[in-house]
């Protein structure tokens, strides 16, 4: 009788929380992710020194007061590892936050309208699919130039197409439903249908998606820096540090630790999105280990 | 009494016979369709992208002398039609591009297509054995990962996949370079031979194949060990995506009934594995080999800049930075022209191996 009460109530706690959420990568990943947040706002106060100063001591070593060393101009490389999170951070949130905004519409119209516009909005996500996306991105950097900017826009003409093809693919399913075709029938516009009752269904997989398209924007962004195609120096960013570092071999902490900061970050996001997944889609993951 | 029943099963035997294959090659036919509108849609892109960019293409194309000469100014404008409208041209464009003419890069001064011809044999085949190694290493860590679902070996796997996912590939090839080549000085830091090697005789491009076909072993090692430190490094992504697809796709028919049914009857584990399990998982896992080819081109792009390697990404890289316009449509008209070529046939194969794809 007790172990029956009890069994019930544990059931009742542990469905608060989503299983894919109590995960221990998930709660990792959190964790990365908040502590990133906070060097990104709080960077003046974390960093001990200006990210751009040049000191006297150039090139020394990992030391009590350069934690990660000092690159070949006497920056610490520190400092500049948490002012890079300024750079990266809020830009790959901008870059997807407007690829999905840009593919939700396109995605929308096409799914909603259908005819021609569907058809002419999914060859164009074919195109866009034609070229692997640091290809693309290269042809954009030599069209508009070099720069974070460049590099930034790159990345949302790269990433839009998968939002298209997911918000398509659902508004139609969910546009074939009872409720939104009763709907219809009851004189609401295409707008408000669309907005009302087609796109709370399709956040979902959206959001797993930006997650995921998180690690892979900030791994792109850091790739063009690394390229010389985004950030230009003195900018403090990960990716030209990395390049830095493979300029002077011998100073191995120059490029190791921007590179573990963007490792961290993309992992962060990866296994969040992973575990995200398991909560959207009950299909996958979850399923897995609850069976015995 | 034998006939009737030979006269009554052979047509449907054929009708049988012939329902598979009509579809087959309806949905043949349907793709291949889409794959020329989207090969057109390439190259529209590419013409676009010379027309996009501001520049004076005669004075870049023909050197400064020439561009003074207006005898030469003006067959230029000719042979590119640049003298006429849009559409025109775009044909034109066609025409050059189906006699191989893709126009010549301000940087090297030679044509485009020349250009690929010597880029393309380096970076195939530091593809060619990056892949080979993702796809044996993944799909064996995806089955053991899927086999030992749960355990402590399958949630190791799961995490050291997703670290390989995370790893940005410009910082692998830094630290593998700094510890194998700086500090133990097992491997060369980079290019295809050493200094003052001179390469086999080429045949392919690719030198260990040409220095086998050469029969000429102590240049197969080097330029191998050359090859070795970038394929790896090449390949730390694709193993990890391997990884996660092929394990999804056993644990997809891991419980079905004919595999229980097989171990039921006292099957031998390795061969449940491999004649009913991998069976009807691996065809899924088919369908990733386009994703695995654009991450190992997005991947050769910042590999072969660390390792110097002279292949098509450091060409697409050089005329990116430098601004020519041909060579930059060239490398992306040839690589959207092979990924696609790529995925049309992994869609034909999938469609072959399983018919349920042909109807959708």
């Amino acid at each position: 009788m007790t172990t029956l009460v009890l069994r019930a109530r544990s059931l009742t706690r542990r469905r608060r929380i989503h299983p894919g959420l109590r995960q221990p990568l998930a709660v990792v990943g959190l964790v990365i992710v908040a502590g990133w947040i906070v060097v990104t706002i709080f960077a003046p106060l974390i960093a001990p020194a200006d990210p751009l100063a040049q000191g006297f001591a150039a090139s020394t070593g990992p030391s009590r007061e350069h934690l990660f060393g000092t690159d070949e101009l006497g920056r610490d490389v520190f400092s500049r590892v948490v002012y890079g999170a300024r750079v990266t951070l809020p830009l790959s949130l901008l870059v997807v936050a407007l690829a999905a905004t840009v593919g939700a519409i396109i995605g929308a119209v096409a799914g909603y309208f259908r005819g021609p516009l569907d058809g002419l909005c999914m060859r164009g996500t074919d195109l866009v699919f034609a070229f692997p996306p640091i290809i693309l991105a290269m042809v954009v950097a030599a069209v508009l130039g070099r720069g974070l900017q460049n590099a930034a826009i790159a990345i949302v003409i790269v990433a839009w197409p998968p939002y298209a093809r997911i918000v398509r693919g659902l508004v139609m399913s969910v546009g074939d439903t009872e409720y939104v075709q009763s709907a219809r029938l009851l004189g609401a516009s295409a707008r408000r249908a669309l907005v009302r009752d087609v796109l709370p269904n399709v956040i979902g997989p959206v959001f797993v998606l930006m997650t995921l398209d998180l690690a892979t924007a900030i791994l792109l962004l850091s790739g063009l820096s690394f390229l010389g195609l985004g950030a230009q120096p003195p900018q403090a960013e990960w990716g030209s540090m990395v390049a830095d570092g493979t300029q002077y071999f011998q100073w191995w902490w120059m490029g190791t630790f921007p590179g573990l900061a963007i490792f961290t970050v993309v992992l962060a996001f990866n296994f969040l999105g992973d575990s995200l997944r398991d909560v959207f889609d009950p299909r996958s993951g979850v399923r897995d280990s609850d069976e015995p | 009494m034998t006939v009737a029943p030979v006269s009554e099963t052979a047509p449907a035997a054929q009708r049988r016979r012939l329902g598979p294959s009509t579809s087959l090659i309806r949905f043949v036919l349907r793709r291949l369709g889409a794959f020329v509108l989207l090969m057109l849609g390439i190259t529209l892109v590419a013409f676009l992208l010379t027309e996009l960019v501001p520049s004076n293409a005669a004075a870049t194309n023909l050197g400064e002398q020439a561009a003074a000469d207006p005898a030469a100014v003006k067959a230029f404008e000719e042979h590119y039609g640049l003298d006429k409208p849009l559409p025109v041209r775009y044909l034109i464009y066609l025409k050059h591009l189906v006699h191989g003419d893709l126009g010549q890069s301000s940087l090297t001064h030679q044509a485009v297509t020349h250009d690929l011809g010597q880029f393309i044999p380096a970076t195939a085949e530091l593809a060619l054995y990056s892949i080979a190694f993702a796809a044996v290493v993944g799909v064996t860590f995806g089955i053991v990962s899927a086999l030992r679902r749960n355990r402590p070996t399958d949630h190791a796997l799961r995490v050291a996949s997703l670290a390989g996912i995370s790893m940005p590939t410009f910082w692998i090839a830094l630290i593998v370079l700094y510890v194998g080549f700086y500090r133990l000085g097992w491997f060369p830091g980079g290019q295809r031979l050493d200094p003052g090697t001179s390469p086999p005789p080429s045949v392919t491009g690719m030198y260990t194949v040409d220095a086998l076909l050469d029969g000429n072993l102590g240049l197969f090692g080097t330029s191998f060990h050359h090859l070795l430190l970038p394929a790896l490094v090449l390949a730390a992504f694709n193993v990890s995506l391997l990884t996660r697809f092929t394990r999804s796709a056993v644990l997809e028919v891991v419980g079905n009934d004919y595999v229980r049914a097989g171990r039921a009857k006292g099957m031998p584990e390795r061969i449940v594995v491999r004649r009913y399990i991998l069976r009807a998982a691996l065809p899924a896992v088919v369908t990733v080999l386009g994703l695995v080819f654009a991450n190992v081109l997005t991947g050769a792009v910042l590999v072969e800049k660390i390792f110097s390697w002279p292949g098509v990404g450091q060409y697409a890289y050089q005329a990116s930075v430098n601004i020519d316009v041909p060579a930059i449509a060239g490398v992306s008209l040839f690589v959207a022209a092979v990924y696609v070529t790529v995925n049309f046939i992994v869609d034909i194969l999938y469609g072959v191996i399983d018919p349920r794809i042909r109807v959708s």
